[in-house]
């Protein structure tokens, strides 16, 4: 049951890692961008209706390209959260929109757009329930490593998961790894921290920003794709994504924006949201409860990092502010 | 001296329907060093800014070794070998040095902070600076972020550098290790731009003076050939008398007595440290030290605003003849009394001023709780504004502008005039002329001796020693929290304080 317990808590936390990767990155460019949840919400519908227009084409579903179907949907995710992220990075770069409200206006966009799309597809499906399952989709996206289920309980919490999980992790070492050893890294943090600094250098604020930003998106777009085709088994239900978008704002936080401490800490949100489902007898109003665990283990988390002060575990200094060279 | 290293001709620069420079030349030739002289607002910092590349100039040409050239971003700048060392420093405090002396590089041996680390020891070592490339900026002194600066266009292998008032935060001591490291920069054969408001400063370092005022270009003239009272007139462009007319102290009253003040900040470092003085009407006191050394928790323990761990504060009412403990009372209480603090902070509004509001509105902030109906009394608040506007020569389209539009100048004036206008007993002012001109300087300082006959108590916390020096009738020296010492402003030396500035925070390393 352990082994059970710590594989479901990763397969919460692959979108909630997605979702931090995207917007540690963003925030460190000094981008606040609360539209995450909004973009990762784009990102799922977008990919699903990638891989529904790719099985209607199809005439049945047994001659479905693994490659494909892989493919399709992905591209279509990068595209739509790239495209959300454009939005939010050319109101607040380019057109220097408050960042606050930009990104709650994305949010609530990005839910709509979800909502608006998956309705219609779902009406097109002709589908008796209010969802749309894509199950030989997700088939193709959820196969695992054949030999994971040898290896007993070591295979099942290391290697049975979906190339999508290793990608998660991968990329969030990767983005580990060029924010604290490379020079594009350095300079994206001065970006952050100082951008009249990183401009005097010669840095391109402006450039720093909207690339940060957008990989930032298309990152944590992909943690909606994962949701839809893996966690949910390819079925996409109006409003189902739920608060994991929040929850990886939260888990940038939690992580004192490094992605590094987030794999963990996605891991350990991931078993905080589901477990209640491991504590038999709760009634609904404490499973409720059960759920706000991240948000208290993040609050606590806080507080500790304010008690303690230390400069490098703070928020980059600018996040959240505009920048304009000319500015008197 | 060499040949010209940078020429500016007829460059004009606008912000909006403001003027900030109107075709200003200037040259600069290698192994020199040129002072732009400038009242605030003269545009001095915005012409720099157009040679380092963040401004881009309306009309006029740049020339660099006689190739005009076309500076559109600091990379531009860097490419023609000019840095800048801002006067608010350009640097990431959570960064180490050499990771903001190496920001923005392409070097072709890749990113490596060993290996720059190297090279910026090398640097320092030729020129005589100081530094731990791995130290964070964040537990730096400012000299020392100073240097960091240095190095950083240094590193850039930069030979025309701009330096925008460097001494206005450093020691003399520091100064003249500043002031050594430029010369030799000098001899090196690199051409070196300063911008300072201290006439004396000029005269020991530079070669050659370049005035602005009001956005124009006045004239250029030889160091050797010029003096104080020539610099001046052209700056300001008539005739001042640069003397504070400092008179002796009349009927002197003990004010105030400080015994024993301790004082502990959030952060459990201790800011004050058992401090003892007296001050007595009719003399002002000058507070000299390193920024930070515990000048402002001072005052505002004073003023009751800081919560104190020890000692007392006794106050010689002379309303009630009696004496009061200040410590415990209410900030409010304590204003009552006749007590009054005009802290100027760095960003010159944070405390004291409502930058949104209009000058009338600022009066009532201290004023509002006299009027007695339900509805505000605008009128005595509005006379006192523009009393102060004609008296302080405040530059303002009428009193209802709001303070955030004035310039720096000009809201501290309005922050002082409020604050003398209540007729205190006993005035705090800090750094009431930081980054004013010399005209408004010497406003502010005959406005605190007149406060001084009137037998006002006159503690003034200041930046420039020799201001001190002539204003004073005592200086009482802080480091880091404790009272090194208090000399008599008549007879003491510059260097003297000087010392006294550095002794406890740095005990060893007194040059």
């Amino acid at each position: 049951m352990i082994t059970a317990f710590i594989q479901r808590a990763v397969v919460q936390g692959i979108p909630l890692l997605f979702g931090s990767t995207g917007e540690i990155l963003t925030e460190k460019s000094g981008n606040l961008n609360l539209g995450i949840p909004g973009i990762m919400y784009v990102g799922g519908i977008s990919g699903v209706i990638g891989a529904f227009l790719y099985e209607q084409s199809l005439t049945s579903p047994a001659e479905i390209n693994t490659l494909l179907a892989v493919l399709i949907p992905t591209l279509s995710c990068i595209a739509g959260s790239l495209l959300a992220g454009l939005i939010y990075s050319f109101l607040t770069i380019t057109l220097r929109a408050n960042q606050n409200v930009t990104g709650l206006a994305l949010t609530t966009f990005g839910v709509g757009f979800g909502n608006f799309f998956g309705g219609s597809l779902i009406k097109l499906s002709g589908s008796d329930m209010p969802s749309i399952a894509l199950t030989a989709t997700s088939n193709c996206f959820r196969k695992t490593l054949p030999f994971a289920d040898n290896l007993g309980w070591f295979g099942e919490i290391f290697l049975s998961y979906s190339f999508l999980a290793y990608t998660a992790i991968i990329i969030a070492l990767v983005s580990s790894y060029v924010l604290n050893h490379t020079r594009v890294g350095l300079q994206l943090r001065a970006v952050g921290e100082s951008p009249t600094t990183a401009d005097a250098a010669g840095i391109n604020v402006g450039a720093y920003k909207y690339i940060a930003t957008c990989i930032g998106s298309v990152i944590a777009g992909l943690g909606g794709l994962y949701y839809v085709m893996d966690y949910a088994c390819g079925v996409w239900s109006n409003d189902g994504f739920g608060d994991r978008g929040w929850l990886a704002i939260a888990l940038v936080i939690f992580a004192v924006w490094k992605p590094s401490v987030s794999i963990l800490g996605s891991i350990l949100f991931g078993g905080l949201f589901i477990i209640h489902n491991y504590i038999p007898n709760l009634t609904v109003a404490a499973q409720e409860l059960f759920k706000m665990l991240p948000y208290v283990v993040t609050i606590a988390v806080l507080l500790i990092v304010s008690m303690r002060k230390r400069r490098e575990s703070q928020p980059p200094e600018s996040l959240g502010q505009s920048y304009f060279r000319e500015d008197r | 001296m060499g040949s010209a290293a940078i020429e500016l001709k007829n460059i004009t620069k606008t912000f909006g329907t403001i003027v900030a420079n109107k075709d200003v030349n200037l040259t600069v030739n290698r192994g020199e060093i040129l002072s732009i002289l400038g009242e605030n607002g003269s545009g001095k910092t915005t012409l720099m800014n157009m040679i380092s590349g963040i401004y881009f100039p309306d009309h006029g040409s740049i020339y660099i070794d006689g190739q005009e050239v076309v500076i559109r971003s600091p990379k531009d700048a860097f490419q023609y070998k000019i840095g800048m060392i801002h006067q608010h420093f350009k640097l990431v405090d959570v960064f180490s040095a050499a990771e903001n002396i190496v920001l923005g590089l392409q070097e072709k041996e890749g990113f490596n902070l060993k290996h720059s680390a190297e090279r910026i020891r090398k640097i320092s070592l030729q020129y005589g600076f100081d530094i731990d490339p791995m130290k964070k900026i964040y537990e730096m002194s400012i000299s020392e972020k100073q240097t960091v600066e240095i190095i950083k266009v240094l590193y850039r292998g930069a030979d025309i550098l701009i330096l925008d008032e460097p001494t206005a935060v450093l020691t003399p001591q520091e100064t003249q290790k500043l002031f050594t490291v430029l010369r030799r920069m000098r001899d090196d054969g690199k051409a070196i731009i300063i911008i300072t408001h201290k006439l004396h400063e000029v005269l020991a370092l530079s070669d050659r003076v370049t005035v602005l005022r009001k956005g124009e270009y006045v004239g250029t003239v030889n160091t050797k050939e010029t003096n104080e009272s020539q610099l001046t007139e052209m700056m300001v462009g008539k005739k001042v008398s640069l003397n504070i007319e400092r008179s002796e102290c009349e009927n002197q009253v003990q004010r105030l007595e400080v015994k024993h003040l301790d004082c502990i900040n959030r952060e459990g470092v201790k800011v004050l440290n058992d401090i003892c003085f007296n001050l007595s009407s009719g003399e002002i006191l000058g507070v000299a030290g390193i920024a930070g050394s515990g000048q402002r928790e001072l005052l505002e323990a004073i003023a009751g605003l800081q919560h104190l761990n020890g000692g007392e504060i006794l106050y010689n009412n002379p309303a009630t003849n009696q004496i009061d403990n200040l410590r415990g009372r209410t900030p409010l209480q304590i204003r009552e009394m006749g007590v009054r603090l005009s802290f100027v902070p760095e960003d010159r509004l944070g405390m004291g001023l409502v930058a949104n509001m209009d000058i009338v509105d600022n009066m009532m902030l201290r004023s509002y709780r006299k009027g007695k109906s339900f509805f505000l009394e605008r009128k005595a608040p509005k006379n006192l504004a523009e009393q102060i506007i004609e008296q302080l020569e405040v530059v303002t389209p009428d009193a209802h502008t709001p303070v955030r539009r004035l310039s720096g100048g000009n809201v501290q004036k309005v922050l002082v005039g409020r604050e003398i206008a209540a007729a205190p007993t006993v005035l705090m002012v800090a750094y009431p002329v930081r980054g004013l001109d010399i005209n408004s300087s010497y406003l502010i300082y005959n406005l605190l001796n007149e406060q001084k006959k009137k037998g006002v108590a006159v503690i003034f916390v200041g930046e420039d020693l020799d201001v001190l020096m002539e204003l004073c009738d005592r200086i009482m020296v802080i480091g880091s929290g404790r009272i090194t010492g208090t000399v008599d402003a008549r007879t003491t030396t510059k260097e003297e304080i000087g010392l006294l500035m550095t002794k406890s925070d740095r005990g060893e390393d007194n040059e």
